[in-house]
């Protein structure tokens, strides 16, 4: 491994001059969102204008906020606005930090965030849950910057579930559709089990360490055990498998693509899912201090990537597809952070690329389907370049930037991860290296493809429709400024992030590994190009309208790799038995005890009530009989 | 003779509270008499109230004298100062309920009791004539002659003021305006069965003579280390004072005469009799026991115990199948005496500073429980039968929900007065070893649950059938007596330290 720098202690300064008001960041899309969902109908004329002014606001804040943090020596502020809970030897505080990783996230939020809102005021246009809508997207973009902003691990928990909560009212923001609400109920159940996880390493931390505030955990994280660290990275991987769609808990992930395509842009490809990556990151002490739990999780991100390429070969639907591109993308992400040194900046880097190509290749796919009545089906698209020229750009440079070639951002940011893999040492190096190679030609064959079937080749439009047409310009003016992302980021960031973050990241020099630099980005550019042209001559002519029968991988692929199908054999009818087993066992043996007892004590009370006849001379001997018991027992007692 | 007959000192200052309320009682006698029927009512309730308020800032401004006087017949210590407040606050609320007369025409007492049932003079009585108004100082010469009860030193002045307390209310069951041959039964088997458990309590009283050759407290507590007499005497004595206390405290099996006499009774009158004469029984067992007879507390704890156990769960198993209101209420205040009952056996400071604030707490919430039963009505005046009450949410929210919360009060859920309040005797029960019944109260506590949430799931959950009677507007003074009964319940069940810190004082007897 790489050596660390990373001996001197963490420390956050107290904000001032404009920094100590980055609270705010938080509070206004937060408030407008209890605006938009609390006023009701009477904010609908107007509501989708708050919503984005909001999130336009605090992205104004986030470039104020962000140079003066550059001006800063301690690249690191801390507040704490109140005691959140104080519990016996629990205490947090309602803390935030702003330092260089939360300030890139901030920028990536409020910034990719603003475009998609302004995108969503087009594509929601006639929509009556518009208002609804704006209200769920800025509690999102609210708790996704509490995530990032917390300095403790309960607040990032907080804002965790925030975002949870705001991904599962959006996914099934069209709930009256069964298949909306499925989808909404699954990622919350699968994100259940990450969660679970996640709270249990803030527990463990707790138990171990008494703290949870991040300087303090990761000041003293050397005083645990190894065995104690590697518990609570796991855990803590655990939640990030579960939000960033990872193995094993990917599979939530393509059926949230169910919600309306900014949603799909915004929290499952550009800001949520990434979650995963921010928590491993932020807890880089934890996972540096564990050799295993970064072993599991380039494991992991190496398995997850190969996995959502397959799946994305396989697929037809253009959203879909382009979900297990997102799993896969967040596989290399993960691959990186687990890499560790160098690698950490890497994985955040790729992270914010990912952030701008991914959202214009959603947008692009939402313009597409607003275009041709919502269809989604590839294989019904085809010759469109004509009809939507913008879209057809700005889509072509996302599938550019993705697929990686020079000078597009994929180049700058996933390149650098292929050659970080290639160089961890011994044979895992050769594995991971080869993993994510195979990755990339397989994301240019399948992105390719994407892109050939729907904007070139005959036209297999379904029959009703007869003007495919181009978006208004509130869509897609923020496709081109995405677009422009997509090829000026990568260049940028490859040269300026890696330094921006090294006061959180640490410093690492660059390791020697099993290739060298240009033998990998030169093997990289041919198994791109091999992949791509490959997607080009078989897709350039079209493809059949139906499903084709086809050997043992692609349909295994077809089908997710079997993936729901394993939930449903392994965890899903288990557990449908043991509930009718308790349920059996409560209908017969605890409801038959207490249904017997009530029984026992109904009957008593009918024959003891017939003690109550109505009549003084019973009740005068009632009354003598006891006399004479209390009278019996007393001496008893006394002479017995 | 002169020379050996001396008046005892007496100490009038301390016995301000009962003198001004028997002096009201008697001034109402004269009011009966002077006025006409029609400004008779207008008078009697103010003045009543006025006494009965007068009385309180006596003991309230007396609250720390502790003074034997009157010959040893009285003691005003910390109980009796508090058992007195106690049944005056309670008392002036339940006088809130048997003033109500805009529920129906004249109140709900008959105007001319002796007029034959049923006939055609009663029913035109029923319907205009103005209620009886003798029911004001009735009820303070009872008021009076339970705080003379719950204050005696001595077993004749005891003796006395049961009677003095129990021969207003045998007249005051008897008055009711509708169903007066249920209210005329009632009255005459408490008058029976009351006389009958009295002849007990006299002839305990003279055994402990034979015994002790005196019946003060102090002087039987003296001669239970001393005497040469028979024990026998004394445990005879003992068991037959118990009878005649617990007669009055409803404790099975003498509760017998409780249900029927509660269904009976005028309603304001059983609220008064639930809460006040609780109050009264409960004070009176608490002095003989712990003042005259503690020193023999480990030959009658095991019996009075199990007459604990039996009582709550007798009282709390026939409450299952009851299906007119009041009968319900009736079991419920049965069960409550044998949690009550613990706090009794128990002995200790604890326990008689938790029955202290149980009786408080329990006063409270049955006001407010009756009060409640006296708002459903229909032409025949009060529904009290169960089925009628179904839907009553959908009728009346505000009503449905003030008694869901005096019934989850009953039932001991946090956050009512109720659920402190039985923590209260629970705990002391616990700490001087009497584990045995509170694992009896809580399993009885348990079935008598199930009664109580039966009626608020009736009344919520129901469809409102069509002789569903409608909840009457209640005027001000019931008005008054449920918000005080309901926020009492609420206040003592939120923050019980209002009324701990003056239970915990006045814990403490004196001989």
């Amino acid at each position: 491994m790489q050596p660390t720098t990373l001996a001197e202690a963490v420390s956050f300064a107290s904000p001032t001059g404009a920094l100590s008001s980055f609270w705010l960041l938080i509070a206004i899309p937060l408030v407008s969102a209890a605006i938009l969902l609390l006023l009701g109908r009477r904010a609908d004329k107007w509501g989708h204008l708050l919503g984005v002014a909001s999130v336009g606001v605090a992205f104004v804040l986030g470039l104020v906020y962000f140079f003066s943090l550059s001006g800063l020596k301690n690249k690191a502020v801390s507040i704490n606005l109140f005691e959140f809970m104080p519990v016996g030897g629990l205490k947090v505080d309602f803390g935030l930090l702003y330092d260089p990783l939360s300030a890139v996230f901030v920028l990536l939020i409020t910034g990719v965030g603003f475009l998609i809102h302004v995108y969503a005021v087009g594509y929601m246009a006639h929509d009556p849950g518009r208002r609804r809508f704006f209200g769920y997207f800025n509690l999102f973009v609210a708790a996704m910057l509490l995530l990032v902003l917390g300095n403790n691990y309960v607040m990032l928990y907080f804002g965790w579930e925030g975002v949870g909560l705001a991904s599962y009212l959006l996914i099934s923001f069209w709930y009256l559709r069964p298949s909306a609400a499925t989808a909404g109920k699954k990622a919350f159940i699968m994100n259940r089990v990450g969660d679970a996880g996640f709270a249990l390493g803030i527990f463990l931390l707790f138990a171990t360490l008494g703290t949870v505030q991040y300087d303090e955990v990761f000041n003293n994280i050397h005083k645990l055990s190894a065995g104690t660290v590697t518990a609570v990275a796991l855990l803590l991987l655990l939640g990030a498998c579960g939000k960033s769609g990872q193995f094993p808990l990917q599979a939530w992930l393509p059926d949230a693509m169910e919600g309306p395509t900014p949603v799909s842009a915004l929290i499952h490809a550009a800001t949520m899912v990434t979650a995963g990556v921010y928590l491993i990151a932020r807890s880089h002490p934890i996972f540096d201090a564990s050799d295993v739990a970064r072993t599991v999780v380039v494991g992991i991100g190496a398995l997850t990537l190969l996995i959502g390429c397959v799946i994305g070969c396989a697929k037809d639907d253009i959203k879909r597809v382009l979900a297990y591109s997102t799993v896969s993308q967040i596989g290399y992400m993960f691959l990186a952070v687990g890499l560790g040194g160098a690698a950490y900046a890497l994985g955040i880097i790729h992270l914010l690329a990912h952030g701008f190509f991914k959202a214009g290749l959603f947008l692009g796919a939402g313009s597409v389907m607003h275009g041709m009545n919502d269809q989604t089906d590839i294989r019904r698209f085809g010759g469109l370049r004509k009809y939507m020229p913008i879209t057809w750009a700005t889509m072509g440079l996302g599938y550019l930037a993705i697929i990686g070639l020079f000078p597009f951002s994929g180049f700058w940011t996933k390149d650098p991860i292929i050659l970080a893999a290639f160089n961890h040492e011994g044979w895992l190096g050769w594995v991971l290296g080869s993993a994510a190679l195979l990755g990339a030609g397989l994301t240019a064959f399948y992105m390719t493809r994407l892109f050939v079937l729907t904007f070139h080749g005959p036209k297999r439009w379904t029959e009703d429709i007869k003007h495919p047409h181009e978006s208004p310009k509130i869509m897609t003016i923020p496709l081109i400024l995405l677009a422009v992302g997509s090829v000026a980021a990568g260049g940028l960031m490859a040269t300026s992030v890696v330094g921006w973050l090294e006061p959180v990241l640490g410093t690492h020099e660059e390791g020697h590994g099993h290739l060298g630099h240009w033998t990998v980005t030169a093997l990289t550019v041919v198994v791109v190009l091999i992949g791509a042209g490959l997607g080009w001559v078989l897709f350039t002519k079209g493809a059949a309208l139906q499903e084709q029968p086809a050997g043992p991988i692609v349909t295994a692929a077809r089908n997710n790799l079997y993936a729901d199908t394993f939930n449903e054999a392994v965890f899903e009818m288990p557990g449908k038995y043991l509930t009718r087993a308790l349920v059996y066992l409560d209908n017969r043996g605890v409801d038959g005890l207490v249904n017997g007892l009530a029984a026992a004590i109904g009957g008593g009370s009918g024959r003891l009530r017939r003690t109550q006849t109505g009549f003084v001379r019973s009740y005068a001997m009632s009354i003598l009989g006891g006399a004479l018991l209390v009278v019996a027992a007393m001496l008893a007692v006394t002479f017995g | 003779m002169s020379d050996s007959f001396k008046l005892p000192n007496i100490d009038y200052a301390a016995l301000a509270p009962m003198l001004i309320l028997f002096g009201v009682a008697c001034l109402g006698v004269l009011v009966e008499a002077a006025f006409r029927r029609f400004s008779r009512a207008r008078i009697q309730l103010p003045l009543a109230l006025l006494g009965a308020v007068a009385a309180l800032i006596v003991v309230i401004a007396t609250a720390d004298k502790r003074t034997v006087t009157a010959g040893g017949a009285i003691a005003v210590d910390g109980p009796s100062l508090f058992l007195q407040g106690s049944i005056l606050v309670l008392g002036i609320v339940a006088l809130l309920l048997i003033g109500e007369r805009t529920l129906e025409r004249g109140g709900s007492f008959v105007a001319q009791a002796a007029v034959t049932a049923n006939t055609e003079a009663d029913r035109a009585q029923a319907a205009t004539a103005e209620g009886a108004s003798e029911v004001y100082p009735l009820t303070m010469f009872a008021l009076g002659g339970m705080m003379l009860f719950s204050s005696a030193n001595d077993l004749l002045t005891m003796f006395v003021a049961l009677e003095v307390f129990s021969l207003p209310l045998y007249l005051l069951c008897a008055l009711a305006r509708r169903r007066r041959l249920l209210s005329q039964e009632a009255a005459m088997k408490y008058f029976l069965l009351g006389s009958f458990a009295s002849a007990f309590f006299l002839f305990g009283v003279a055994m402990i003579y034979g015994f002790a050759g005196r019946v003060d407290f102090r002087g039987i507590d003296e001669a239970i280390v001393g005497s040469p007499a028979s024990p026998v005497l004394l445990y005879v004595g003992l068991s037959m004072l118990a009878i005649g206390l617990l007669f009055k405290a409803a404790a099975v099996p003498f509760h017998v005469w409780t249900p029927d006499v509660y269904q009976g009774a005028p309603t304001p009158i059983t609220a008064l009799m639930a809460a006040c004469t609780k109050v009264a029984a409960f004070g009176g067992l608490l002095r003989v026991l712990y003042v005259a007879f503690g020193r023999s507390q480990w030959d009658f704890q095991p019996v009075i115990g199990t007459i604990a156990v039996l009582t709550m769960l007798v009282g709390a198993v026939l409450a299952v199948t009851q299906t007119d209101i009041k009968r319900l209420l009736a079991y419920s205040s049965i069960a409550n005496a044998g949690y009550l009952l613990i706090g009794v056996v128990a002995l200790n400071k604890d326990g008689l500073s938790s029955s202290l604030f149980y009786l408080v707490a329990y006063g409270f919430t049955v006001l407010a429980a009756f009060g409640v039963v006296t708002l459903v009505r229909d032409a025949d005046g009060e529904a009290t039968h169960l089925s009628r009450w179904a839907g009553l949410g959908r009728r009346s929210p505000l009503f449905a929900a003030v008694f869901t919360f005096i019934l989850l009060a009953f039932a001991g859920i946090p956050l009512t007065s109720g659920f402190t309040a039985k923590f209260g005797v629970f705990a002391a029960g616990v700490e001087s070893g009497q584990t045995w019944l509170v694992i009896a109260g809580v399993l009885s506590s348990a079935i008598l649950a199930f009664p109580y949430l039966r009626v608020v799931v009736l009344m919520w959950l129901s469809e409102p059938a069509e002789s569903t009677p409608s909840v009457s507007i209640p005027g001000a003074l019931t008005s008054a007596a449920l918000m005080i009964g309901t926020l009492a319940t609420l206040a003592l069940g939120v923050a019980p330290t209002l009324l701990l810190p003056i239970t915990t004082k006045a814990a403490e007897f004196i001989r």
